[in-house]
């Protein structure tokens, strides 16, 4: 197995502060990483360190063996690498189709082709499959600030799918969503790994989501990496029981 | 009424309005004509400021100086004997060129920062209609700018120059509508609403950025083009930064973002202290407490104040249909 | 360079006097992010509303004061209750619109009411010449530095070393906190508009004399007291009186020695550079940006 993706020694500080601390690790492909730790621990600075949103102060991120290390998040992107973020961020006043569209168009073509082809960048097809895998089907004209916030949360997911990516980052997907609609989540993600081979880091506070959904588990605190393994292992760990659990 | 019934409506309505543009216009006297076509010069202007500021959410106050470098072209090109329609062309190139550098400033600053590097420019361009008498006669002015022959018609008459303005607002129209729908103009919604998760997906932000600044500024040197032959003596006082500010008002007044935004503002900009003439002195007093009060009344603009009236009602049909939809998933789950 | 000092002290004398104006506007700013368009009318306002006071028979003196009352009332309270408050809700640019129409409704109505042709007003400096280290400087740039000066000077102990002062910076940085620990933000606003609006009022006073009272004359002033606050840095009093200081400086020297033609782009150069280089002003801070 490859790596589809590969973190060696990531750090950031800003001014004074530490917030990731020397992070490494890789994930092959097909693997969906659980990454969890309390709040504080750097999980998000590092997810935006290695996607472009932050410059790191250390380190060197490759994907598919390529150093990516200071791309811009859009050059990434176009790379196969997408994400979602810890807060809701679809576009409210677009349908959700119009922000299924969105998401996909920048991998269609180019920018002539885009001002000159069609306007739904010959995606409406795909959109209104991934409505159907995300079982969003009577909501696609609606305006998606008009949706309910699990329907936002499950399309601003689908959105991270519309490029076709090879490794998918969600920043806390299951937050705030209703139990009914997380096992949707879960069900549709595993099946996404599944049929499209595409491999996921997920963060998450979830536990009963994370030991479920993912191959294997990293933990951090610190901004330092405490555990990695299988999930039975981590959540068997000492030292994880006691980052979670002591003082 | 059915969607389809709405939809031919509304394509009526339309219809019904192009229909006047044409046809009421015949026998208004010559200052009416004037001022008609002047309301679709400045509407092209303020279109092209619309994508730039209601669109992809750059603020510009420099969108008289592009006016004014496309009237200067037609004006000094056009009075060589050179026809309006190269005129033009060199205009569309010239102002998108600058546009595109004066976006530049765009990617590192923003809101109020860029409102005051786009009006410094604005100065600047004033400086040099002014000053450089070689090339724009300065003060002085450019005089006697013809108007163009089209297609072996002459338009020197008040009337057959409106219908020019007419069409070329109508090309510009249709031309704008076809961007905003293109996924272009969803990439420009996507940079205005949340730039960040644009370019998580794989949005170049900057480019679009450039691009909203290029074609706006474009638009305006449409605008200014017409300007020239419109007026036939252009000097650098119509191109101060007050007419920055006035477009940049027209935007907002009509609604900023939306399409028929800039129609409805140049109209109020240009037809309201028309119409407030029979108050002779006081007539811009009233016209800026007029906009002062829309704006308290409505800050998104004349269409605003409808598209908050359309949302109250699909959010009411929303809520509807999910107290229809709740009894079911119950019984499902 | 037998001129140099006179063009020191007279831009000194005009850079004192947009650094008043823009201190104004950038008290504006931090406490309600209020972009005053109408800065420079408020400017030209005051003169207009003393010459009429003066034109019904009243002594100069007492027209100074009920100029400075009445603006206080008008440019300060009535601003702040029937436009600002109103739109502030809404975000920073519609309210910037609407006082852009608001700067042509004042310049409107002074054009109306008063005159639309330039009307000399009155010195409250004496005219005539001084000698400074042997040098003949005109009296009225001197008074001018000197008055205004003593405004910012005044302003600046105000803010920093009273407790009134420190309320209201701490109103303008923080509104939630300095509501919890119980200062009266609403109030420290409304003294904001105030103070602003007796700044424009002084500022009228003394510039009006030099440029003569216009309909027109706000633009240019709203102009140099923009760019000062810019230049100098727009969150941050300090800032706003280097930035005036300098503008007034660097446009005179540009006057004599560049071309009067271009004196204008000096400044404005100045702002493009300083915005795309140093965005937080000379003196400002960074303002914080969230990702």
């Amino acid at each position: 197995m490859s790596a589809v993706l590969e973190v060696s020694g990531i750090k950031k500080s800003f001014g004074g502060i530490t917030a990731v601390d020397g992070v490494s690790f890789d994930v092959h492909e097909g693997e969906i990483l659980g990454l969890i730790g309390p709040n504080g621990c750097g999980k998000s600075t590092l997810f935006n360190c290695i996607l472009g949103q932050l410059t790191p102060s250390g380190g060197e991120v490759k994907v598919d063996g390529k150093v990516v290390t200071g791309l811009r998040p859009s050059e990434l992107n176009k790379l196969g690498v997408s994400r979602t973020f810890q807060l809701l961020q679809v576009f409210p006043k677009l349908s959700v189709r119009e922000n299924l569209i969105l998401a996909g168009q920048e991998h269609q073509g180019n920018m002539a082709s885009r001002l000159f082809g069609p306007s739904d960048a010959g995606l409406s097809g795909a959109a209104d499959q991934m409505i159907g895998f995300f079982k969003l089907d009577h909501l696609a004209t609606e305006q998606a600030g008009g949706l309910s916030y699990g329907q936002q949360k499950l399309l601003d997911v689908a959105m991270a799918f519309m490029g076709g990516p090879r490794l998918v980052l969600l920043d806390e997907p299951a937050g705030g969503v209703n139990l009914t609609m997380l096992g949707d989540l879960k069900e549709r993600l595993a099946a996404i790994n599944r049929e499209k081979r595409a491999t996921f880091v997920v963060i998450e506070h979830n536990m009963e989501f994370v030991m479920s959904l993912c191959t294997r588990v990293m933990v951090m605190a610190e901004g330092k990496v405490l555990a990695m393994g299988k999930p039975n292992e981590v959540r068997a760990n000492p030292a994880v029981i006691e980052a979670y659990l002591g003082h | 009424m059915s969607a389809a019934t709405k939809k031919y409506l509304r394509i009526a309505f339309g219809l019904a309005v192009i229909a006047a543009l044409i046809f009421v216009p015949m026998n208004f006297n010559r200052y009416g004509l004037f001022i008609l076509s002047q309301w679709a010069v400045m509407t092209i202007a303020a279109m092209g400021l619309n994508l730039t500021l209601g669109y992809a959410g750059q603020v510009s106050l420099a969108q008289g100086a592009f006016v004014g470098i496309g009237a200067y072209t037609a004006a000094i090109m056009t009075t060589q004997g050179l026809p309006l329609i190269g005129a033009l062309g060199v205009s569309i190139v010239l102002c998108f060129a600058i546009g595109w550098l004066l976006g530049y400033p765009a990617l590192r600053v923003q809101h109020h920062y860029l409102a005051f590097v786009t009006l410094a420019f604005s100065t600047l361009a004033f400086l040099v209609f002014r000053n450089e008498d070689w090339l724009t006669k300065g003060i002085y002015g450019i005089s006697n700018i013809p108007r163009p022959h089209l297609f072996g018609f002459a338009t020197n008459k008040p009337l057959p120059f409106y219908y020019v303005c007419l069409g070329s607002l109508g090309i510009v129209s249709l031309a704008v509508w076809w961007l905003i729908r293109s996924p272009w103009g969803r990439a420009f919604v996507a940079l205005r609403e949340n730039p960040i998760r644009a370019l998580s997906l794989g949005i170049d932000t900057r480019r679009y950025t450039l691009m909203a600044f290029a074609i706006g500024s474009a638009l305006g040197g449409v605008a200014g083009t017409l300007y020239a032959p419109l007026t036939q003596y252009i000097d650098p006082v119509p191109f101060n930064l007050s007419l920055s500010l006035d477009l940049l008002m027209m935007v907002i007044v009509g609604g900023s973002g939306f399409y028929f935004g800039p129609f409805l503002g140049a109209m109020i900009a240009v037809l309201l202290p028309e119409w407030l003439r029979f108050t002779q002195g006081y007539y811009l007093m009233l016209y800026a407490l007029a906009v002062i009060l829309l704006l308290i009344y409505s800050p998104t603009g004349i269409l605003g104040i409808l598209d908050r009236y359309l949302t109250e009602r699909r959010t009411k049909a929303a809520s509807a249909l999910r107290e229809v939809a709740k009894p079911k998933l119950e019984t499902a789950a | 360079m037998s001129n140099l000092l006179d063009l020191l002290v007279a831009g000194l004398a005009t850079g004192a006097i947009y650094a008043i104006v823009a201190v104004g506007f950038t008290l504006l700013w931090q406490t309600s992010q209020t972009i005053n368009f109408a800065q420079g009318e408020f400017v030209m306002l005051p003169a207009f509303l003393m010459l009429a006071a003066m034109h019904a028979g009243v002594p100069f003196w007492l027209a100074i004061i009920f100029g400075i009352l009445l603006s206080m009332l008008l440019l300060g309270l009535g601003f702040k209750m029937l436009l600002v408050d109103p739109m502030l809700r809404h975000g920073v640019l519609p309210l910037a619109i609407a006082t852009m129409a608001l700067a042509i409704g004042i310049k409107e109505a002074v054009k109306q009411f008063f005159s639309a042709e330039a009307s000399p007003f009155p010195s409250i400096v004496p005219a005539g010449d001084i000698s400074v280290f042997g040098r003949l400087v005109s009296l009225q740039s001197l008074g001018v530095l000197a008055l205004a000066i003593s405004a910012v000077v005044a302003l600046t102990l105000l803010l920093n070393r009273t407790s009134l002062g420190h309320q209201m910076q701490a109103a303008a940085q923080n509104p939630t906190v300095a509501r919890i620990i119980g200062v009266p933000v609403e109030r420290m606003i409304l003294l904001t508009f105030l103070i602003n609006a007796f700044l424009v009022a002084l500022a009228s006073l003394l510039i009006t004399p030099i440029y003569l009272a216009k309909f027109s004359s706000g633009e240019v002033l709203g102009q140099a007291a923009f760019i000062a606050a810019i230049v100098g840095g727009f969150n941050q009093v300090r800032g706003a009186i280097a930035g005036g200081l300098l503008i007034g400086v660097v446009d005179n020297l540009a006057a004599a020695y560049v071309s009067t033609q271009y004196r204008a782009a000096v400044p404005m150069l100045l702002l493009i550079v300083i915005i795309l280089f140093r965005p937080q002003g000379l003196l400002g801070r960074p303002e914080e940006r969230t990702v």
